[in-house]
Order: C-alpha cells, then sequence, then structure tokens
C-alpha cells in the first residue's frame, strides 16, 4: 500500500511551478496540438487534391510504407542535429534544443497518416456520387468542397484522431532532446531510479492519450454529416488494398 | 576520448566509425531481431488465442479489442514505464511491451480474415462432413492467411521500430545508437541507428511477403498480383 500512498503525495505534492504536472500537460499539449494544426494545414489540401485529381497514387504507398517503417524515436533524435544547424544557420532562430526539434518530428510524424487519410477518404467517395455531381454541374474546386470533402470526411477525420494519439505518444520523446512534457518524468525517474515519479508521470502519459483519443472519437461524432449514418470507421481501405488488385483485404487499425 | 573526437567532428556521418564498430553494429542487429522475433512469436500466440475466443464467442470480441486497443493506445514509453518498478531494466519488460503492441492488429486481422471467408466454402465443407476443429484447420486457417499475413507484416515494421524504444530500458537493438548519438550529439550513431532500423523493416516485410506468396500459391495464379 506503501507505493500508493507515496503516489497519491507525489499528485499532491507536484502539481503547481515550472516542473508540476500543470505545466509539464500544458508543454506537452502545446506543442502537440502546434503539430498536428501544422500537418493538418500542410497535409490535407494537399492530400484532398491530389485524390481529387486522381493523382498521387504511387506517392501515396511508398508514404504509407516508409512512414510505417520509420522508427519515431529514429525521427526525433535526426531532427535535434537539424535544429540545432538550423539555430546555427537562419537569424530567428536562436534554440536548437526542446521545443524547435520536438515540433520538428513531431510533424514530420503527422503529415504521413494525415495525407493518405485525406487522400484515401476522396479517393473512396463513390463514382457514381461524383458523376451526378458532375452532371449537376459541379466543377474542380466546388465538386472537391462541397460533394467530395463532406462524403470523406469520416475517413479524413479518423487519419487526424489516429495521427493526434501518435503525436502525443511520440511527444513523450521530446524530454530527450530538452523539452519539457510529461516525458520528464519517466526519463528522470529512470535515471534517478525514482519508481514513483516513473509511475506518475506513466500515469500522465496514458491519461492525456486516452483522452485525445476520446476526444477525437467525440469530435467525428459529432462533425459527420448524420446523413452518412456514421458507421465507425473501423477498418480503412488503404491505399495497399487498391494498388495490389484487392489480393486480400487488410484489415488496418483506425 | 572517443567522445571528444565524435562530439568534435563536424561530419555528419563517418564511415569510417561505422567500419570502426562493426561487431557491436552486428551484435545490435541481432538483438533487435530477437527482440523483435520473441515480440511477434509470443504476440501471435496469444493473438491467435484471443482470436478463437472472439470467434467462437462473438460476444467476447468487443471487450477483447477494447482492451487491447487501449493497450495499443497507451504510448510505448508509458507502457514500459508502468513495468519498470515491477519487473526493471530487463528483456522481459521490453517483450512485455512489445508484445501488447501486435495485440490488437493482429487479433482484428485474424479474425477478419476468418470471417470474410465465402459462407458457401464453409457451407460445403460441414456438408462434407468436416467437423469444427478440422473446418478451422484445414479450411478457414489456410484461407485467411493472406489477411492474418498481412496484419503481420504491419506487427512485425511496427515492432521493429517500436524496438528503437527500448534503448531506454536498456536494450533497443539499434535504437541503442539513435540513444547513444543523442546523448553524446554524435549524428553518425543517430543516422546509422534510425537507417538500420528501416533496413531491417524493410527486409523483415520482404522475407514475410516471399512467405505469403510461397504459402498461398493459389493466390499467384488468380489475377496480376
Amino acid at each position: 500500500m506503501g507505493f500508493f500512498a507515496d503516489l497519491g503525495r507525489w499528485f499532491l505534492e507536484n502539481w503547481s511551478g515550472d516542473a508540476g504536472w500543470l505545466v509539464r500537460i500544458w508543454q506537452h499539449v502545446e506543442v502537440s496540438a502546434v503539430a498536428v494544426v501544422a500537418a493538418v494545414l500542410v497535409a490535407l489540401p494537399l492530400g484532398a487534391w491530389l485524390g481529387h485529381t486522381g493523382r498521387g497514387g504511387l506517392a501515396v504507398v511508398s508514404v504509407v510504407n516508409i512512414g510505417r517503417a520509420m522508427p519515431s524515436f529514429g525521427i526525433l533524435a535526426l531532427a535535434l542535429p537539424f535544429t540545432i544547424w538550423l539555430a546555427d544557420t537562419v537569424w530567428f532562430i536562436d534554440n536548437g534544443l526542446g521545443f524547435a526539434p520536438t515540433f520538428v518530428a513531431l510533424f514530420a510524424l503527422a503529415l504521413p497518416p494525415v495525407f493518405t487519410n485525406t487522400w484515401a477518404g476522396i479517393r473512396g467517395v463513390d463514382p457514381e456520387i461524383v458523376e451526378a455531381a458532375r452532371g449537376m454541374g459541379f466543377t474542380g474546386r466546388r465538386l472537391l468542397r462541397d460533394v467530395e470533402f463532406p462524403l470523406a470526411l469520416p475517413v479524413i477525420l479518423t487519419g487526424v484522431r489516429v495521427t493526434a494519439v501518435q503525436v502525443v505518444a511520440t511527444a513523450t520523446l521530446g524530454a530527450l532532446v530538452g523539452y519539457g512534457g510529461l516525458g520528464r518524468y519517466i526519463i528522470d525517474g529512470f535515471a534517478t531510479q525514482d519508481d514513483v515519479r516513473i509511475v506518475a508521470g506513466a500515469l500522465l502519459v496514458a491519461a492525456l492519450s486516452v483522452l485525445t483519443e476520446a476526444m477525437f472519437s467525440l469530435v467525428e461524432r459529432r462533425v459527420v454529416s448524420p446523413g452518412l449514418g456514421i458507421e465507425r470507421q473501423t477498418t480503412v481501405p488503404t491505399p495497399e488494398t487498391r494498388f495490389r488488385n484487392g489480393e486480400h483485404p487488410e484489415a488496418v487499425l483506425s | 576520448m572517443i567522445v571528444a573526437q565524435a562530439a568534435g567532428d563536424p561530419r555528419f556521418f563517418r564511415w569510417d566509425w561505422v567500419w570502426g564498430h562493426l561487431d557491436l553494429i552486428g551484435a545490435k542487429v541481432l538483438e533487435h531481431l530477437v527482440l523483435t522475433g520473441i515480440a511477434l512469436g509470443v504476440g501471435l500466440a496469444v493473438s491467435f488465442a484471443l482470436a478463437l475466443v472472439g470467434l467462437r464467442f462473438p460476444r467476447t470480441y468487443q471487450p477483447i479489442t477494447w482492451v487491447t486497443g487501449l493497450l495499443y493506445t497507451i504510448p510505448s514509453l508509458a507502457l514500459f514505464a508502468f513495468l519498470v518498478p515491477v519487473t526493471g531494466f530487463t528483456t522481459l519488460t521490453a517483450e512485455i511491451g512489445l508484445v501488447s503492441y501486435t495485440l490488437l492488429i493482429l487479433i482484428r486481422n485474424i479474425v477478419a480474415g476468418v470471417q470474410g471467408i465465402d459462407p458457401a466454402v464453409r457451407e460445403s465443407a460441414l456438408g462434407m462432413g468436416y467437423g469444427r476443429r478440422r473446418l478451422f484447420i484445414e479450411i478457414e486457417l489456410p484461407l485467411a492467411l493472406p489477411v492474418i499475413l498481412a496484419g503481420l507484416r504491419i506487427a512485425a515494421v511496427t515492432t521493429i521500430g517500436l524496438v528503437t524504444v527500448t534503448a531506454l530500458i536498456g536494450k533497443g537493438g539499434v535504437g541503442f545508437f539513435i540513444l547513444r548519438g543523442l546523448n553524446r550529439f554524435f549524428d553518425t550513431e543517430i543516422v546509422l541507428g534510425t537507417a538500420l532500423s528501416v533496413l531491417l523493416a524493410v527486409a523483415v516485410d520482404l522475407v514475410l511477403v516471399t512467405t505469403e506468396r510461397w504459402l498461398t500459391p493459389w493466390s499467384r495464379t488468380r489475377g496480376a498480383g
């Protein structure tokens, strides 16, 4: 029982101040949110446009495969020399440690899933509906904005949710490149063999991840047109399935 | 002395360092493969058991995916952190975490694979007098194999990436280089660790694709694939 009492005391004693968990949660959320928003701003329009024009199939397959094979820990570690170099080169960036490498890594990590899901979502819209819309005089941007995009929204939002959860998870590793965030407790706890701090950090990280997942699921339900009869997307048709002559229906994580 | 040399060198990637440390690199690659292999083996066994339960008693499927989904959502570092006070900086800690991440992917694909089989096929097998067990082993399993192997491929590639994180609990395979390179600002090790992890993922994926073709020769004759 002693351990849990210590754990409770830890939470009571460490909520305030610069190293308190309120600040750490905020740091964690801040870098994650900025990275996801930036990635959505870049990858969503790109994926939507390429999906609309039907181009970029090969790019999507490559992005999926490379994205999966790249270890997030490696991306984070590689971001550090990059931002240090950037801080030396670009005058308005004066610190290559902490926020910068964490942001760069999370941004890089967030691009592929947002891009591929947007692309797949737009491509996955029933061609007959698109045909009908064209028949009614919809073209180009309007077709994309008023017809394809709303219909693709469930798949796109699934992509954003998966991305956000992954980003929050990886932000934990930001502690290794000098950032704050909740990973700090785990990494410092490892170094000082402080089990209470390790478990407290793990609890906070786990809670934040589950909360992120829950929040985005809620948004998905709210935002998607009721006409689409939101059956929660459990299997997203991956580009892989499309391009291999439908050899095997690959069940994929949503 | 090595640290000073490493930190002071301006070059981004030093091949001479790589040639000088081939033994260590080989050992870490091997460790990486062993950690991955154990995780996939155990993960596959556990997933098969849980998938069978889920298929036999459909009511249990939802809770099973819920729990494994929760495990999947918890960041790897947090999962390792929960275990460290109990199991320490050991291979066991690493494997429990790694196995947890394979479960959701594998269970979903096993169940989807079996459920995706044409009911008429099952019907004919039952009509020919197949029992439940023989039906599963001789009919359902082979037909579900492509989907199961597709899941195994995703699980394998994901696990290889996650193994690098176990460097933080003293394991890590090639992740060892990433962490050490990070700690002493030695870019060569960071690049090496990341590149090796990607190469391992690609190589293992290729091996699995080849195995899949070899195990399911009938799917080759169909279509152009």
